[in-house]
């Protein structure tokens, strides 16, 4: 049984925006399945001693001052934006939500 | 048939929930040094890090954190000792890096509670509102959509963004359900915000303006056929921007549902937007999924672990709750409700303490600030506590009790403090506005105003007393209002054989 199914993949895909052709989705659907195998693997290899961790570092309570640093200028900050207008990131429409 | 408000209440049971989102009046961001100030030019408040450009590197505002912590103590919660953040994914361009970073299933704060009161049939009744939840997130950019008529997204060809609120820190607050308010819904939810807000304000954590946006609500409204037991579906409803909003809103929505319901139809999980004008909601986006945002872990930010010392330090600067402390002020000043309700509103209360506590009569420190300095400030549009300081009231007050001030050199003296002349004590000394005292001085001025009107001090002479003002007023004149009355009346009785 799949783990991962193609109505998975492709509502995945629509969440991401990322458009796939039918070929494509079944050929991703197989490809997670393997990647999740693999990752069932690691999980049998873990422990309850182990806590689950999302950092490489054991680190906590990393924090700055509560200090203004200079920012970027306005036209530094547009310089990679495919579209502008108005000082101000243009984008195409944005349909269906509010 | 429909059902208005009362009809509606009378038939389904009202459950609220309130999610609150405040943006915190740290001087830099979230997690970049960017400045937070509101209202500068488009795009000059970003860097690298809440542009989402690719390897920067976020790091915690510490102020942010601490923030939290004040909110969720004031509001009763555990602090989280282990709590981190999340990345909660969605497209839409008012975030630039495709994911707004968030607390999920790790907040902050948990399990606290609000008690706030309200006018009830049965007279002041006290309604406990759980809080689930404090979690630390950021602020989104804002859009504006070009080429629609209305400013709205439908029919618009494109969106422009200004990402400077892009990353401002904000705190979301969100109660579990308050049920068993019945019709009083509208009134708990308005009450609810309102104490929040206080109590935001007292922590000095936010500016808590909710018509710029710095403190935003939605509510949550389902509604269950009274005794069933059970929860309806629930609306939410965004976009309301004032505390009569709130209450507007809620009223609204339970109109609507119970309509809904009394022809039959099914009420939607779904977001509404309130209409300031109508007071109604229409429907906004249908709400996405939870699982849909694809929540994990933020692997740039590691945990936040506050030290219970910290917590303990932090829950020393917990100030009184405002409603108590309104309570406390008006019967140690045995101040009228619509009084108390007048500095409330002008937000006078810490002025009016500060000038009581330098020594100024309750009374009169009331009654100058909502009076004479209020009505300047109105002239001027700005707020009273700009044009004077509590030092010169309490001062001005001190003398107008000694005697040493009437009530009209006191105004001049006000303004003249309000236009730049310096304190009240150099106002005075300049314009040499003290009351004239000497008995001597006096009498000169009394034996004038008795030469200038003999018919009149004669009326005196024999018993017409009342007769008195005519030349009280003439004295006053002459002293350019410097004398004070009841002095200048008895020295002129007694002048006259009548004191
Ligand atoms: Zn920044």
């Amino acid at each position: 049984m799949a783990a991962i199914s193609r109505d998975d993949v492709a509502h995945l895909a629509k969440l991401a925006r990322v458009e796939m052709t039918p070929d494509e989705l079944d050929h991703m659907a197989t490809e997670l399945e393997d990647i999740l195998g693999a990752v069932k693997r690691v999980q049998e290899v873990a422990t309850a001693e182990i806590a689950p961790t999302s950092h490489p570092l054991a680190m906590t309570n990393i924090f700055r001052e509560d200090v203004v640093r200079p920012s970027l200028t306005n036209e530094e900050a547009l310089s990679g934006a495919p579209a502008k207008a108005e000082d101000r990131f243009k984008v195409p429409q944005i349909l269906g939500e509010e | 048939m429909t059902l208005d408000y009362a009809g509606a209440t009378t038939k389904y049971e009202p459950t609220l929930g309130l999610e609150v989102h405040v943006e915190l009046n740290t001087k830099s961001k979230m997690f970049c040094g960017c400045a937070t100030e509101f209202g500068a030019e488009p795009n000059t408040q970003t860097c690298p890090v809440c542009l989402g450009l690719p390897g920067a590197l976020p790091v915690v505002n510490a102020k942010a954190i601490e923030s939290s912590i004040l909110i969720g103590l004031a509001l009763n919660c555990s602090i989280a000792p282990y709590s981190r953040f999340a990345r909660k994914n969605y497209f839409y361009p008012d975030m630039p890096k495709n994911f707004q970073t968030s607390q999920f299933d790790e907040p902050i704060c948990v399990n606290g509670y609000l008690d706030v009161e309200i006018q009830t049939d049965e007279g002041q009744k006290v309604f406990r509102v759980e809080i689930e939840r404090v979690h630390m997130e950021e602020d989104t950019g804002k859009s504006l959509h070009v080429g629609g008529a209305t400013g709205r997204i439908h029919g618009a060809e494109y969106s422009l963004l200004d990402y400077n609120r892009a990353g401002i820190p904000l705190v979301e607050i969100v109660t579990r359900i308050v049920p068993g308010t019945g019709k009083y819904a509208p009134q708990v939810a308005r009450a609810y915000v309102t104490e929040l807000r206080d109590i935001l304000r007292s922590l000095g954590v936010s500016d808590v303006k909710m018509e710029q946006g710095s403190l935003r609500c939605d509510a949550n409204v389902s509604l269950a056929p009274i005794g069933s037991g059970k929860l309806g579906t629930r609306s939410e409803t965004k976009n309301v921007n004032s505390l009569r909003s709130v209450e507007r809103a809620v009223s609204g929505e339970i109109e609507r549902q119970a309509n809904r319901l009394e022809a039959g139809e099914r009420i939607i999980q779904e977001t509404r937007h309130f209409l300031e004008e109508s007071g109604q909601t229409r429907p906004g986006r249908s709400k996405e999924q939870a699982e849909d945002y694809r929540y994990f872990p933020e692997p740039d930010l590691v945990p936040v672990t506050p030290d219970a010392k910290w917590i303990e330090e932090l829950g020393t600067r917990i100030p009184e709750k405002p409603s108590v402390r309104r309570k406390r002020l008006q019967t140690q000043w045995n101040c009228p409700d619509k009084e108390m309700e007048s500095l409330v509103n002008a937000e006078l209360l810490d002025v009016v303490e500060e000038t009581i506590k330098l020594g100024a009569e309750p009374t009169r420190a009331r009654t100058w600030w909502l009076g004479e300095i209020s009505r300047l400030a109105n002239e001027k549009e700005v707020a009273p506590t700009s044009l004077i300081t509590s030092k010169d009231v309490a001062e001005i007050i001190a003398l107008i009790v000694g005697g040493d001030l009437t009530d009209k050199l006191a105004r001049q003296v006000v303004e003249g403090v309000i236009s730049g002349e310096g304190s009240a004590s150099s106002v005075i000394e300049k314009r040499g506005l003290k009351v004239v005292s000497d008995d001597s001085a006096l009498m000169t001025a009394i034996e004038a105003a008795i030469a200038a009107q003999p018919d009149t001090a004669e009326r005196i002479r024999g018993g017409n007393i009342p007769a008195a003002g005519a030349l009280i007023g003439a004295v006053m004149k002459a002293t350019g209002g410097a004398a004070d009355a009841a002095k200048v009346r008895e020295l002129l009785l007694k002048h006259l054989g009548r004191g």
